[in-house]
């Protein structure tokens, strides 16, 4: 049986030699956290199933950096590397698949311009391109929304872009089939509410989208413990789960959250 | 002792090239027909859809033939195991043949692609299976899967949706539907054992 993936996400700023790591708490607040590929290796060792880069630089020089990561990393870590963040063109995509990356993940490019969607798994195969969508929970009432009962109200998703900087007005649940029917192998489902709190994965949000699309989704975005993992493997069709700051500071380690998951009968890769 | 990559121009070849560096093995990526034929280990990979990397790999079947009928281990990995049967599902292309059958997409009830580790289940005894346990993982991910005419050719098997056609083998071909350059430890392991038997 296919096992539930556990994913480190490595959010990098490489506007400096070398790169580093960074986690903000819902996309603000950023704290540092290491250097990108000494760290990726780490995950790799304890038993990571794949590893994301998200490149969150705000400079334009970053590229060469970012491809030295790329390329550094991939020589000593044997799993599934993804690449994402500032992914505006094929060809930006090309640069990061040349440099050893598997798969890219497209999120503000896809918005502006869905058809990058098609043009990526065209040339790369479906299962190379990732759809990133960041999600923020809306409680107002807005015609045509696929409204989604919680516990603290009905709300509707809407996709952000630019890293959380704006918002698109758009149905995340909607974009999400959408991107499917484009071509897109995998969604990777950050709540944007979520992110950075420990308050444990939306799992309302990643139930709804997981069970309207047949394609993979990654669940991001407030991940505490490894009793979240559990929760939204439990609770949700998630083929896997992403976390980032309790991986960085050694609050527990890949190891320890896949045993605690087997334990509780979910097939992980041990 | 090389291992020669076939470089047909289809996705990124560091992965497995990097992989192959790693267990000891002195990987080549070769793009010239001619410059196969020196190897003592012939790998054929492929990414992306079944009918470009039949169209892009034609001018090299000559030669990789000639290798497998002078024994030299020949190793298939994901669209490169997919190759070696008759036709798939994907395109019209004809694939290499060299193995009676045809490759078929996944059934509608599982996610497409699979993507992800499933556990293998062993049923021939390999040498390239040496250090490999019945239930251990690998990263798959693929939309089409390979189904032999002849049941014996199946290595091991993989349970998504049916049991379907992990690794086949036959004689000095051997393929995997899995990628073993990025199944961590486990997959170098297989790659460490196919390295080994190009010494043979």
């Amino acid at each position: 049986m296919l096992a539930k993936r556990i994913i480190p996400c490595l959010d990098c700023d490489f506007g400096v030699p070398q790169g580093r790591v960074v986690k903000g708490i819902e996309f603000k607040q950023i704290r540092y956290a290491g250097v990108p590929w000494e760290l990726a290796t780490r995950y790799y060792e304890e038993g990571a199933d794949e590893i994301i880069f998200l490149d969150i630089t705000a400079s334009h020089e970053r590229r060469e950096t970012m491809v030295n990561v790329i390329k550094k990393t991939a020589e000593r870590v044997f799993v599934p590397l993804t690449v994402g963040g500032g992914i505006q063109t094929v060809e930006d995509a090309k640069k990061a698949f040349d440099a050893g990356a598997d798969k890219v993940t497209v999120n503000t490019a896809a918005l502006n311009r869905p058809d990058i969607i098609s043009e990526i798994a065209g040339q790369y195969g479906n299962q190379a391109c990732v759809v990133a969508i960041d999600a923020k929970r809306r409680y107002e009432n807005v015609e045509d929304r696929i409204v989604v009962p919680s516990s603290k109200g009905d709300c509707w998703f809407e996709c952000s872009l630019y890293g959380g900087r704006e918002f698109s007005g758009i149905d995340a649940v909607a974009w999400a089939q959408k991107v499917e029917e484009l071509g897109a192998g995998e969604i990777m489902l950050t709540s944007m509410d979520g992110d950075g709190t420990y308050d444990g994965f939306d799992i309302e949000l990643t139930e709804t989208v997981s069970t309207r699309v047949m394609i993979p989704v990654i669940a991001s975005g407030g991940c505490g413990n490894a009793h979240h993992m559990l929760e939204v493997f439990q609770k949700t069709h998630a083929s896997a789960a992403l976390a980032a700051s309790i991986f960085h500071y050694h609050e527990w380690s890949i190891g320890e959250v896949k045993k605690y998951l087997a334990e509780n009968g979910v097939q992980v890769r041990l | 002792m090389t291992i020669a990559i076939v470089d047909y121009g289809v996705g990124n070849l560091f992965s497995i090239y990097n992989a192959l560096n790693h267990v000891g093995g002195s990987p080549e990526l070769v793009d010239d027909p001619q410059k196969i034929l020196d190897a003592d280990g012939v790998v054929v990979p492929g990414v992306g859809s079944f009918g470009k990397c039949m169209q892009r790999l034609a001018p090299f079947e000559t030669s990789i033939l000639e290798l497998l009928e002078e024994d030299v281990p020949l190793l298939g990995i994901c669209v490169g195991m997919q190759l070696l049967f008759q036709k798939s599902e994907e395109s019209p292309d004809e694939g290499l043949g060299w193995i009676e059958g045809e490759v078929v997409r996944l059934p509608k009830n599982v996610l497409v692609p699979q993507m992800g580790w499933n556990s293998i289940s062993l049923k021939k005894d390999l040498s390239i299976f040496d250090d490999i346990s019945e239930g251990d993982r690998f990263y798959f991910v693929h939309s089409y899967h390979c189904v032999p005419k002849d049941p014996s050719v199946t290595a091991a098997t993989t349970d998504y949706g049916l049991e379907l056609s992990a690794c086949i083998s036959r004689g000095n071909l051997f393929a995997v539907q899995f990628h073993p350059e990025k199944s961590g430890p486990k997959g170098l392991t297989i790659l460490k054992n196919f390295v080994r038997s190009t010494k043979c």
